[in-house]
């Protein structure tokens, strides 16, 4: 990366943060999302721990339910982030001016990372004195895990920013749905085992399976898997290439029917 | 007088439609051109090739010596666009539009820049007023300005005084005619005020169904039509023809 290349994801990040500070609400619903998810699954899992105390006493529940929104939160923040130069009709404007593609899309990663750790970062504290949880316990797996969920939702966000590149806001639905279409094959509250078997073969593909057997291998079992996060982490190296294909294809799709200029509310 | 931008049977297709066709033209250093034409004409759509974010279909594009379709990258830092077409993030004050444009083309000095600029675009009061909040002719500026940043040797406007009033109208014509001549800039304008471009232009190119139909200075066209304005010329070539 030259000078010039690190001067421009610079600037796109400054763009960012100062739309991320301009609004104080903004920066407290990032947390706010995830510390209700801990309140309520802390909660379920309080209340699943009168029957079968080891839920809560490895704090399983409380643990997938951050670790799952942390993938969520990094491909919104992502995909908004981008959303943001759509609605303010912004991208003709950055690429008449030297910007690379690849630029834009490690400015929208680095600041989908920072959201993420806003958002993820204080549900994570509050889990320590309300249902003595600590995420923290599991010591550098907990980070395996994170990185491959953040990789994941990176991946998903090249696709769906790519989406809306090349057909618009009407797109913008998208943000939303395509995360959860990797839920019911991520198995992040029950194990792989409870599928079918066809759908076991689906979950093969998908790399958020292997992070959460991983985590019950590690939470309930005391066994820590590195053949799965391996595994995982190879998935999403692919994914994340795709995604990045698929983005650059649908740049110049865009270049090609002139869609840089149209593209806004 | 040296070339800065030359395209050459430039065309470009959206399906079955020819909005350019076999486009060839040439800007010199140092001088403001006109791009004129009624809706669409394909004014809009050579702009947008010549900044590069539209593919041309076929043809070629050269600015400041380079390819410009195959390496965009190493003439776009000397160049620079201003449209109402496209907007600045409106949650963003000046200071902050401006910083983040001045580091995008890579400035050193980025706050002398954002204020050399909020100062030559009388933008001081409302520097770090949001931009959503400031009314059409002060987005204008702020736009101007953003274009501006850079110091570009190349700079494409389309319709850059639209929706201003008079008084800045004038002013922002007599700092482009300055600021081509002060920086030997080369300036293409798209524009529908005949007024703006009798008053700036040194070169008139004529677009009509994405072909380019009339080239000159604005006195030989006048001659050449036997009008007194150039709005009867550009009715008269319109009118002419299939428009």
């Amino acid at each position: 990366m030259n000078s010039g290349s690190s001067g421009r994801i610079h600037a796109l990040l400054l763009r960012y943060l100062y739309v991320l500070r301009s609004s104080w609400p903004r920066i407290i619903e990032i947390s706010y999302w995830p510390t209700m998810q801990l309140i309520i699954w802390g909660f379920v899992s309080l209340h699943f721990g009168a029957a079968q105390p080891e839920i809560s006493a490895s704090g399983i529940l409380i643990s997938v339910v951050l670790v799952w929104d942390s993938l969520f939160r990094s491909h919104v923040s992502y995909t908004l982030s981008f959303l943001e130069e759509m609605w303010s009709r912004n991208l003709g404007n950055l690429f008449v001016a030297p910007l690379r593609p690849w630029e834009l899309m490690l400015a929208l990663a680095t600041i989908s990372m920072i959201r993420t750790l806003i958002g993820m970062i204080p549900a994570a504290l509050l889990a320590i004195p309300f249902f003595g949880v600590s995420v923290f316990d599991m010591g550098f797996p907990l980070l395996a895990f994170f990185f491959n969920l953040v990789f994941t939702g990176w991946a998903i966000s090249q696709v769906v920013t790519g989406i809306l590149m090349r057909y618009g806001l009407g797109a913008e639905s998208l943000t939303w749905v395509i995360p959860f279409m990797i839920a019911p094959v991520s198995c992040i509250y029950y194990p792989l085992s409870t599928l079918p078997i066809w759908l076991q073969e689906v979950a093969k593909f998908v790399p958020t399976s292997y992070v959460f057997e991983g985590m019950r291998a590690l939470l309930l079992e005391g066994e820590w898997r590195a053949d799965l996060l391996q595994q995982a982490f190879m998935l999403n190296c692919i994914y994340f290439i795709l995604g990045m294909c698929i983005f650059l294809l649908a740049f110049r799709s865009a270049r090609t029917h002139g869609l840089l200029l149209q593209a806004g509310e | 007088m040296s070339v800065v931008l030359e395209t050459d049977q430039l065309i470009k297709d959206f399906g079955s439609i020819r909005a350019v066709d076999h486009l060839n033209l040439k800007l010199c250093k140092g001088t403001i051109t006109a791009l004129l034409g009624g809706n669409g004409a394909g004014k809009t759509t050579t702009l947008s090739m010549l900044l590069g974010l539209l593919i041309p279909t076929s043809g070629t594009i050269n600015i400041f010596g380079h390819d410009f379709v195959k390496d965009r990258y190493s003439a776009l830092k000397r160049m620079n666009f201003s449209s109402p077409y496209v907007d600045l993030p409106q949650r963003l004050t000046v200071r902050e539009n401006l910083s983040v444009y001045a580091k995008l083309y890579g400035l050193n000095d980025v706050k002398s820049a954002v204020i050399e600029m909020v100062e030559t675009f009388r933008l001081t009061d409302f520097i770090d007023r949001r931009v959503r909040k400031l009314s059409a002719g002060q987005k204008t500026r702020v736009s101007l300005a953003k274009a501006l940043i850079n110091k570009p040797d190349l700079l494409l406007l389309d319709e850059p005084t639209a929706s201003l009033d008079p008084e800045t109208v004038s002013w922002i014509r007599t700092f482009l005619k300055n600021y081509q001549q002060g920086r030997e800039a080369t300036i293409l304008l798209a524009s529908h005020d005949m007024k703006e471009v009798e008053q700036l232009c040194e070169n008139v190119l004529l677009l009509r169904k994405g072909k380019l139909v009339e080239e000159g200075t604005p006195p030989d066209l006048l001659a050449k039509y036997g009008r007194k304005t150039l709005e009867e010329v550009f009715l008269d070539i319109s009118r002419g023809g299939e428009v």
